[in-house]
C-alpha cells in the first residue's frame, strides 16, 4: 500500500451570505449559513489521479481551494504529508507551498496579460525562492515549454499572442516550474474545445508518467474523469456521497445519485436512446432538504431517507452514503 | 426528398476589415426536412452560430451575408426589407438561446414576456394570450404554472428559465427553431430534460430544429441529421448514425476519437495536431490540410466541395472519383 500524501479529514467550510447588518435588523431575519463543503474524508495517494465530480453548487472548487490553502476550513483539516496546511507565511508553509500547485479553469483569466510567458513561468521559481540565477531561470523556462509542446522561442510573447490550448499548456508549465509533486486541476478543460480538450488531457497524463505527479482533478464531466482518474468522488450539494474506484464507478455505480448523473450524459454511443426520466435540479444549498439531501430527488427514497443522514457504507472499491445500499435494496 | 423548409444556398457570411474581408462562413448548402431536427456541430469559430444568425436575419454589423441564398418554404427570405423579416422572426423562424438569464428581461414577468409575444404574432386578446401562456409553461414543464407565471425572471432556477425561453421560442408556433447551444450554461442532470422537452415538444408541434452545439453527445441523442462545420465550411452532413459510426472526413473522425466516452476504455484520447485556423489566415485548399495526417498534394491547392457519398456528402478529396481512380492515395 503506497503512503497517501494528502489526508483530508472531516473538511467543512461554512459561508455567511447573511444580508447586511441594517438590513437583518429591518426585515428581522436570521443570520444565514450555506455549508459549502460539508464533513468530506478523502486521501490521495502519491501518484494516482483522485477526480471529484459534481453539478455546480457541489463544493468541488471550494475543496480545491482549502487543499491548496487558498481558504481556510471552517472545521476539519488537510494533511500534506501528515503536515497541516494553514494559510499563514511560516517558513513551514513556505517549504511545503513548493510542492503543490494548481491549475485553473480559465487560461484566459489565469495569465496575467501584461506579461511575458517567461515571466509568467519563472514567478513560482522566484516567488518560492527555488532558483534565483537568471540564466538557470531562463534555461528551465525554455525546458518547461518544450515540455507542455510550446517552442522556446514562445517564451517572449504574451498571452494574447496564444489560443486557449496553448494558454493552458502555459498555465501547467507555470505549475510545473516550482517541481510540484502534488497538482490540483480545478476544470481545466472545460473552456476549450474537445479537440483540444484531447489534447490537454493527453499532455496532462503523460507528465504524470514522466514526473510522478499525483492530481486532484475537479471536473463536471464525467466522461473526460472516467479518461484521468484512477478513483472518482462525487460530491452533491457539498457532502461526498460515493468514492470507488474509476472502472468500478461506472460499470456498477452504487449511490442513486451517481446513477442519475452517469444516465444524464449524453453519449456518442447511446444514439437513440430513451433517456430515464430524471426528477427535479439541485436544491437550494442555504436550505438544504433534510436526512439525506438527495431524497427529494431519489427514487428510491423512504421515510428514513427523509430524516436521517445517511453514513457512508463500505462498498467494494470505497463507500457511498446511502441508507438504500446499506439495507441492501439499491 | 419532400419539399424542404429551409434551403441554404451558397451562404457566404463576411466581416470587412481594415485589411479586406474575412470570410466566416464560405459557401455552405444544406436543406431541412419539414420536422427534421439537423445538429450543427463544429469547435468555437467553425461558424456555426453565424449560420443560425444569418437564418435568423439577426446577424450583428459589421457582419453580412456577402452572398448566397436562404429559402423558407420556396419563399426567399435574406434579402426581404427589415419589416417583412420582422414578421418572420419569432413567428415563422424563433430562436433559444445559449444562456436564458440573459435572454429574459428581468424587469419583466414571465406572464407579460410571454403575452407580450403570444401578442405580437398571434391576434388574440390579452386573457386569451394569458390562457396560452399557461399552456404553453405547462408543456415545457414547469409545475403550478398558473401560480408561476407572475413570477419574475430571478425567481426560476437556471433548468426552469430555459424552458421558459423554449415556451417563449413556441408561443408562436413557429415553423423552424433554431436552438443556439441551449444547454451549455446548465448542468448535465438539468441539460437531459431540456433536451427531452425541446424534442418532445417540437415533434407535437411538428417544428424543425436546427440544433447548434460542440457538443457531439447531445446531437447523437437527438438529432436525426448532423453537419460538422470546419473553419467556416461543412465538412459532412448525413445522418447522425452514420456519420457517428463511420465517420469519413477526417476532421470528423479525429473529432470523434477526441471526445472521451463512458463506453470505451482506450488509454490516449485521438488527438488532432494543432488548432483551427484563424480567419485572418485560412490555408490555401482544405482548410484542414496542415492538421490533416492524410493530406496530399491536391489537398494543399484546391479546396473540395462536398461530394455525394450514399446518405451523406463529404468535402474531402480522399472521396473525389477522379483522384480515387488515379490511386494517389496509400
Amino acid at each position: 500500500m503506497t503512503q497517501p500524501l494528502i489526508k483530508v479529514a472531516n473538511l467543512t467550510r461554512i459561508f455567511d451570505v447573511s444580508k447586511p447588518w441594517l438590513n437583518r435588523i429591518i426585515e428581522r431575519e436570521q443570520k444565514q449559513y450555506l455549508r459549502a463543503v460539508d464533513d468530506v474524508s478523502f486521501e490521495i495517494n502519491k501518484g494516482e489521479t483522485l477526480a471529484l465530480v459534481g453539478e455546480s453548487g457541489s463544493g468541488k472548487s471550494t475543496i480545491a481551494k482549502m487543499l491548496v490553502g487558498l481558504l481556510s476550513p471552517s472545521k476539519g483539516a488537510v494533511l500534506f504529508d501528515d503536515q497541516p496546511m494553514r494559510m499563514d507565511t511560516s517558513d513551514e508553509m513556505q517549504e511545503l507551498r513548493k510542492r503543490f500547485q494548481m491549475i485553473f479553469q480559465s487560461p484566459y483569466a489565469s495569465l496575467n496579460p501584461r506579461w511575458k510567458v517567461m515571466d509568467i513561468i519563472a514567478e513560482p521559481m522566484t516567488v518560492l525562492g527555488i532558483e534565483e540565477d537568471q540564466n538557470q531561470i531562463a534555461k528551465r523556462v525554455d525546458e518547461l515549454l518544450v515540455l507542455v509542446g510550446l517552442s522556446a522561442a514562445d517564451g517572449a510573447k504574451f498571452p494574447h499572442e496564444f489560443s486557449g490550448g496553448q494558454r493552458q499548456r502555459i498555465a501547467i508549465a507555470r505549475a510545473l516550474s516550482a517541481n510540484p509533486e502534488f497538482i490540483v486541476c480545478d476544470e481545466p478543460t472545460s473552456a476549450l474545445d474537445v479537440s483540444v480538450q484531447a489534447q490537454i488531457l493527453n499532455l496532462m497524463r503523460d507528465l504524470q508518467d514522466e514526473l510522478g505527479l499525483t492530481y486532484l482533478f475537479i471536473s463536471h464531466d464525467l466522461s473526460v474523469v472516467r479518461h484521468m482518474a484512477n478513483r472518482i468522488g462525487v460530491l452533491y450539494l457539498g457532502a461526498l456521497v460515493e468514492v470507488a474506484e474509476s472502472k468500478a464507478l461506472f460499470k456498477d455505480p452504487r449511490h442513486p445519485y451517481t446513477r442519475m448523473l452517469l444516465d444524464a450524459v449524453p453519449d456518442l454511443e447511446m444514439a437513440g436512446r430513451e433517456h430515464k426520466e430524471i426528477e427535479g435540479e439541485i436544491p437550494n444549498p442555504i436550505n438544504p432538504p433534510s436526512g439525506c439531501t438527495f431524497h427529494p430527488r431519489c427514487p428510491f427514497a423512504n421515510e428514513r431517507c427523509k430524516n436521517e443522514v445517511p453514513k457512508p457504507v463500505q462498498t467494494q472499491t470505497g463507500f457511498a452514503a446511502c441508507h438504500g445500499v446499506e439495507e441492501g435494496r439499491i | 426528398m419532400t419539399n424542404p423548409l429551409l434551403s441554404v444556398k451558397d451562404l457566404v457570411i463576411e466581416f470587412p476589415t481594415r485589411f479586406g474581408p474575412l470570410t466566416a462562413v464560405d459557401t455552405i448548402n444544406f436543406d431541412l426536412a419539414p420536422g427534421e431536427i439537423l445538429g450543427v456541430v463544429g469547435e468555437s469559430g467553425a461558424g456555426k452560430s453565424l449560420t443560425g444568425s444569418a437564418i435568423m436575419g439577426l446577424l450583428d454589423p459589421p457582419g453580412r451575408i456577402a452572398s448566397g441564398e436562404i429559402w423558407l418554404k420556396g419563399e426567399r427570405i435574406d434579402n426581404l426589407p427589415n419589416e417583412a423579416q420582422r414578421a418572420i422572426r419569432g413567428r415563422r423562424i424563433s430562436m433559444v438561446f445559449q444562456d436564458p438569464l440573459t435572454s429574459l428581461n428581468p424587469l419583466y414577468t414571465i406572464a407579460e414576456q410571454l403575452i407580450e409575444t403570444i401578442r405580437t404574432h398571434l391576434k388574440v386578446s390579452e386573457s386569451e394570450a394569458r390562457k396560452r401562456a399557461i399552456g404553453l409553461l405547462d408543456d415545457v414543464g414547469i409545475p403550478a404554472a398558473e401560480r408561476r407565471i407572475d413570477d419574475y425572471p430571478h425567481q426560476f432556477s437556471g433548468g426552469m428559465r430555459q424552458r421558459v425561453v423554449i415556451a417563449l421560442a413556441l408561443a408562436a408556433e413557429p415553423e423552424l427553431v433554431i436552438a443556439d447551444e441551449p444547454t451549455t450554461a446548465l448542468d448535465v442532470s438539468v441539460q437531459a430534460q431540456i433536451i427531452d422537452v425541446l424534442k418532445e415538444q417540437c415533434s407535437e408541434r411538428g417544428a424543425s430544429v436546427i440544433l447548434i452545439t460542440h457538443d457531439m453527445g447531445v446531437i447523437a441523442e437527438t438529432a436525426n441529421r448532423v453537419a460538422v462545420m470546419y473553419s467556416g465550411r461543412i465538412a459532412e452532413i448525413g445522418p447522425v448514425k452514420d456519420i457517428i459510426q463511420n465517420a469519413m472526413h477526417p476532421y470528423t473522425v479525429g473529432l470523434m476519437g477526441s471526445i472521451p466516452t463512458l463506453a470505451q476504455e482506450e488509454d490516449r484520447l485521438v488527438q488532432i495536431p494543432g488548432s483551427m485556423p484563424r480567419l485572418n489566415d485560412i490555408p490555401q485548399g482544405c482548410a484542414f490540410n496542415p492538421r490533416c495526417d492524410r493530406a496530399f498534394e491536391k489537398c494543399r491547392i484546391d479546396r473540395p466541395d462536398l461530394i455525394d457519398q450514399g446518405t451523406r456528402q463529404v468535402a474531402c478529396w480522399l472521396y473525389d472519383e477522379t483522384v480515387l481512380a488515379k490511386g494517389k492515395i496509400a
